[in-house]
């Protein structure tokens, strides 16, 4: 097959701040190809797409598309030279219609007819479905996403670059987004994919490119590798998951949750008839696609979502229950239930990006005693012991947290809510984004909870680490309760089915 | 009985400063500024109006297209230059909205007192006020058979140029925000700059040109006031509060300047109407809580329309917001 | 071949310039201000600017009494300055300074007219300054309790609330005028002096003092109290306040009661400390000019002091100025307007930095010269 470049990139470097996001890459596109660009989070993927897609503009390096040398400036220029990227973070204006977001930044004159024709013909060919003039905020997410790949079709662009499109699809969406991009590699155009699921990769791409923090590692051919190869090459060493899994001493219903429901803005149920009980001493995993109902289930228990209908008790160490339902976040938080919820912006809940590590921890402590002062004392000590015992890099404990890289925000975090002595824990994405060892000092602050007879839930994305470390898991879909297995004989593609199709059960 | 003939006009006279400058702000809003500079805006554009006309008055003989003219192009400039000041501001240098216009209004209205005071003694009349008979003349010219045709020539036909002005540039800025390419374009600007910007529309020009516009629409009201309402007589704070009782009528038309025409007429007989009620000479005090009305209902629109939460309604979402695109 | 040129510089968010590079760079923008206003003044007087500089400290410091008044002045600012601050510090664009300043005064007046033949002296005092906080806090609880309950845009709805407390005004001057049909209170209770603040030395001194007072306790209350704490976490972030058990809502309407309280206060002395009469232009547009006092300070108490001193100075400087070379009183506005726009567009060095692009060839980012 004759390989035709489609973009090139030599020696691309972007920094923000001190923060050397990507430092000399080079990386080559062909036409006709779909590349999976792999890396962990944080490993500078979607900041070289960013420059590409003219959002960020390089520090150093060079750029050529279709073997001419371009400087992409703004998005503007990169729809000329056909390059069209749908973000992770959507980019449609919500009281916009879907086709006036689409046709958004085009030339001439504004001809809503024609664009929906066009539209039309567009969806027709590849089988998607939008109603071109319903509003974004009344979509959904896979809508959302529909609409943006529309758009980018609609331009014609040649080169696109999809920005983990499947974090927010169904398996079967998954599917049906794999075959419009076979279909349009078919037709020539070139194709990156940004994701982190490895079965993906396999599925749908023809090579990978692989980076970590910031540097380029190396390409393979899709066909001529593993799974463990590209695990390899993403995280730099083998690694061989080890996580500790004590038993269980003596497990007591901690939380008992009865058929719960909630309902989010818009009155679609978010969690539907749910009900389940966390044991003391015991790691309960919650797994799920996410947006399926964990958040939404752990701000219920800490008070902070509003519930339709049903109860949630806490049973004491004596054997008394009380409903939290109703209860103010702050009196469920004092008997000892702590949420360590790490949202996506991993700053948005729980710390304060301004405030220095002692007020992060005082958020917790502040009301304390009589006075009407604030006492700073208690917070300084327990952030130097955080610091020192987790090991958080930072220049001080008078450091704003929002100078701290992720990881040892998120052990900022996690350190504090343990610190309260919880007797339940709940912790959401905990890992998320961190390197290995500080994944690994997170599981084991965890597991040191449990032995302490703590009930921890503990929502995950990877199923290995969830596999590895819950005593029970269970397997949210659609808001539902989708099953409840054993951690130790669970097998990864019965709790994958579990997450995709409630009761795990293939149609009949 | 009510005197409509003749509270109509007068309801217009007051509405049309209101109309002009509610329409210059929407267009600014629409952008994601907000200019709370508007009221210095429509000083500064009524003042330079009248430096125009007063030298132009000086100079000697007068020609109506030029009697027209001067002014007008001189209020433009006024108030584009106050509007490209805000830009470089908060665009460009992406200092805070709120602070940037009150900062503008302090200035505008100082330029226009400061220089409203100068050519009040330049003139060297007995009166604190500086009156541009001669000029003015020419902007209060109403349509031709007014006179002729009763209380329809009296209703409809009785306005100088700039009032109907008013309402073709509200229409204008209605159409164009609506049903026009560029007026989507800065509607997503205004509402997500960052999606506009991924879409490939220039986040800063569309800024620019709309608050600059924008400035100059609602330096006209300005103008129209000193050269038309008020017969060409400048005298210092006289056009008072209007500026802030246009951008009440931003919220109160929802952000959409079709209906800022009626709700601006309804909002100059408001803050006339005590003029017309039955006067029995012992509670003229009342009249203070008439001119209070428009305030209150604005208020009210904005509360309503924040309970009741549809998205169409509320405020640009970026609107007090600078966008900068590397933000991180 | 390059279809396009790369862009000439790109520009970066500074994280953290050092606290006395960016005061040196606010003080430079002022010096260049107040350069740009001398050559202004030059121009429109004729005078050479070290007599423009002379009159205007002469404006603000000629005299004792000159001095006194100015320091007056600087004290009603800066205690409408610090009562807006613990609702910027939480976010909250409280607009509505000038009507809860106004409200409040013309609560003093009211029970100065109708109560001073009712009650004594002492509890007359008492009655206005508990009026005058609580119709303050009022005016400030309203648009607080929008935006709590249904995000109600608080910058729009406190400029609303300046307008009806305007216009309220305006009704209970006609109301009250005297003598009729004169359009004005005139001075309230001229021969008994009911209702009027003692005097604490001089006529001057207690605003001094109570601004000192509200200073002090408006410093503690911010930095080291648990309500000040609550309202720095709402200000940075709604959702981790509501995670750890702070009702937003609650934070949002007792420290916009702190703030409409405290801007009664400085209506309350405008009414019985100072002018003893009340007019629709008594708060004279400090409700606004204090957004910026305050959003000089970047929200602090006592960096506070200097920037209302600063803008104190210029009115007093400028309409001396005025004054002495037959210009209009407006020429203050336009100067401080000048030195506002300086200080509100050199944030922006402090802010960012500018990186330059040497050669197109290479590309070699290079720190360019900031800040000039």
């Amino acid at each position: 097959m004759q390989k035709e470049t489609a973009i090139s990139i030599r020696g691309l470097s972007k920094s923000f701040g001190k923060v050397k996001a990507n430092e000399n890459i080079d990386l080559d596109l062909y036409k006709g190809e779909i590349l999976a660009l792999l890396g962990e989070n944080g490993s500078g993927k979607t900041t070289l797409m960013n420059m590409l897609a003219g959002i960020y503009y390089p520090d150093k390096g060079s750029i050529s598309v279709n073997g001419r040398t371009v400087n992409i400036r703004s998005p503007k220029d990169a729809f000329e030279l056909g390059i069209g990227m749908v973000h992770q973070h959507f980019k449609l204006v919500d009281v916009l219609t879907a086709a006036e977001n689409i046709i958004l930044g085009e030339e001439g004159k504004l001809n809503i007819k024609e664009a929906n024709e066009k539209i039309k013909a567009i969806c027709d060919k590849y089988g998607f479905e939008v109603d071109p003039s319903k509003k974004i905020y009344s979509m959904s997410v896979s809508e959302k996403q529909t609409v943006e790949i529309v758009k980018v079709l609609y331009r014609g662009a040649d080169i696109l670059i999809l920005d983990e499109p499947t974090a927010v699809l169904t398996p079967q969406e998954t599917e049906k987004l794999f075959q419009v991009m076979r279909n349009m590699k078919e037709d020539g155009k070139a194709i990156i994919i940004i994701t982190h699921k490895l079965n993906e990769v396999k599925a749908i791409s023809d090579r990978v490119v692989v980076l970590r923090q910031g540097t380029y590692i190396g390409d393979i051919i899709t066909e001529m590798s593993d799974e463990r190869e590209m695990t390899d090459m993403m995280v730099g060493r083998k690694v061989v998951l080890n996580i500790e899994r004590p038993l269980p001493v003596s497990p007591t219903p901690r939380i008992i949750v009865d058929k719960l429901n909630i309902k989010d803005v818009n009155g679609i149920y978010k969690i539907k008839d749910v009900s389940f009980e966390v044991n003391s001493g015991e790691i309960l995993g919650i797994a799920g696609i996410s947006g399926c109902g964990q958040k939404e289930l752990l701000e219920a228990i800490a008070g902070l979502r509003k519930v339709e209908s049903g109860s949630i008790r806490y049973i004491d160490e004596k054997g008394d229950a009380e409903e939290l339902i109703g209860l103010d976040p702050r009196k469920i938080n004092d008997m000892g239930v702590a949420l360590s919820f790490v949202p996506e912006d991993r700053l948005g809940m729980g710390l304060v990006g301004n405030m220095d590590i002692t007020d992060n921890m005082m958020l917790r402590s502040f009301r304390q005693g009589g006075s009407p002062f604030t006492d700073r004392k208690g917070p300084q000590e327990l952030a130097s012991n955080v610091v020192e015992e987790l090991e958080v890099v930072t220049p001080g404990i008078d450091t704003p947290v929002r100078k701290l890289s992720g990881g040892n925000v998120q052990k900022v975090l996690v350190g504090r809510e343990i610190a309260r002595a919880p007797k339940v824990l709940m912790t959401a994405y905990a890992v998320r984004g961190l390197d290995i060892n500080s994944a690994y000092t997170i599981y084991d602050l965890i597991n040191n909870q449990k032995k302490k007879g703590v009930a921890v839930m503990f929502v995950g994305e990877d199923l290995d680490v969830l596999l590895q470390i819950s005593d029970r898991i269970l397997v949210l879909c659609d808001g539902m309760v989708s099953g409840i297995l054993d951690g130790r004989t669970a097998a990864k593609n019965e709790v994958g089915m579990l997450m995709t199709r409630l009761g795990g059960k293939a149609d009949e | 009985m009510f005197d409509f003939v003749s509270f109509i006009p007068r309801a217009v006279g007051q509405g049309i400063p209101l109309l002009f400058g509610s329409t210059g702000e929407i267009l600014t809003e629409k952008s994601g500024n907000l200019n709370l500079g508007i009221p210095g805006v429509m000083y500064a554009g009524g003042i330079c109006g009248v430096i125009g006309s007063f030298y132009y008055e000086q100079s000697g003989d007068i020609n109506g297209a030029l009697a027209i003219l001067i002014p007008l192009l001189c209020s433009l400039l006024g108030s584009l230059l106050m509007g490209i000041l805000y830009c470089f501001l908060t665009v460009t240098l992406r200092a805070n909205q709120n602070v940037t216009g009150l900062a503008m209004t302090t200035f505008g209205i100082g330029v226009g007192n400061f220089f409203g005071g100068s050519l009040i003694k330049l003139s060297g009349a007995d009166v604190p006020s500086i009156a541009l008979s001669r000029t003015s003349l020419y902007f209060s010219k109403s349509l031709p058979f007014a006179d002729k045709l009763g209380v329809f020539g009296k209703l409809f036909l009785s306005y100088g140029f700039l009032a109907y002005a008013a309402v073709v540039i509200a229409l204008v800025v209605a159409f164009v925000i609506k049903k026009t390419r560029i007026g989507l374009h800065l509607r997503a600007v205004g509402e997500s700059p960052a999606t506009a910007d991924a879409a490939g529309i220039n986040v800063t020009k569309y800024k620019y040109f709309a608050t600059c516009i924008g400035c100059m629409i609602a330096g006209l009201g300005g103008l129209y006031y000193v050269m038309d309402y008020a017969c060409g007589v400048w005298s210092n704070d006289a056009f008072g509060d209007r500026g802030w009782l246009a951008i009440a009528l931003v919220i109160f038309t929802i952000w959409k300047s079709d209906v800022s025409i009626p709700a601006s007429i309804l909002f100059g007989g408001l803050y006339i109407i005590y003029l017309y009620i039955p006067t029995g000479m012992d509670h003229m005090e009342i009249k203070e809580l008439y001119k209070m009305l428009p305030y209150i209902v604005t208020l009210l629109v904005l509360i309503i329309s924040s309970m009741r939460n549809k998205r169409e309604n509320q405020p640009p979402a970026s609107l007090g917001l600078p966008y900068f695109r590397e933000e991180r | 071949m390059n279809s396009k040129n790369e862009p000439l510089f790109n520009i970066v968010r500074r994280d953290d310039m050092n606290r006395r590079k960016a005061w040196c760079i606010r003080g430079l923008a002022i010096v260049i201000a107040l350069l740009l206003c001398a050559v202004i003044t030059m121009v429109v007087t004729g005078d050479n600017p070290i007599s423009v500089y002379a009159s205007m400290i002469n404006g603000a410091f000629g005299s004792a009494r000159k001095s006194w008044v100015t320091f007056q002045n600087l004290a009603i600012l800066l205690i409408i300055s610090l009562a807006l601050t613990p609702a910027f510090r939480m976010r909250f664009w409280n607009c509505g300074g000038e009507g809860q300043v106004l409200i409040g005064g013309l609560a003093a007046a009211a029970c100065m007219i109708n109560l001073n033949d009712k009650l004594p002296n002492w509890l007359l005092i008492i009655v206005m300054t508990l009026a005058s906080i609580s119709v303050g806090a009022l005016w400030a609880f309203i648009p607080a309790i929008c935006k709590a309950k249904w995000n109600t845009n608080e910058t729009l709805s406190t400029l609303m609330m300046n307008y009806i407390a305007t216009q309220l005004v305006a009704y209970y001057v006609v109301c009250w005028e005297s003598p009729k049909g004169s359009g004005k209170i005139g001075i309230i209770n001229q021969n008994s002096n009911i209702g009027w603040f003692p005097e604490l030395g001089n006529k001057y001194l207690l605003s001094i003092v109570i601004a000192i007072v509200i200073t002090v306790f408006l410093y503690l209350y911010i930095y080291y109290s648990k309500h000040g704490y609550e309202i720095c976490v709402v200000g940075e972030s709604e959702n981790t306040a509501r995670y750890v058990g702070i009702n937003v809502e609650k934070v949002i309407v007792r420290t916009m009661i702190l703030s409409g309280a405290l801007c009664g206060v400085a209506g309350l002395l405008l009414v019985a400390g100072i002018n003893h009469t009340i007019t629709t232009t008594i708060a004279g547009g400090q409700g606004f000019t204090a957004i910026m006092v305050s959003w000089l300070a970047k929200f602090n108490p006592l960096t506070m002091i200097f920037t209302s001193f600063l803008i104190i100075f210029l009115e007093r400087g400028a309409g001396e100025i005025a004054t002495v070379f037959g210009l209009n009183q407006s020429f203050s506005d336009i100067i401080t307007g000048i030195i506002l726009f300086f200080i509100i567009g050199c944030e922006f060095f402090i802010n960012y930095r500018i990186l330059f692009r040497k050669s197109k060839k290479t590309a070699v980012p290079t720190v360019g010269k900031e800040d000039e």
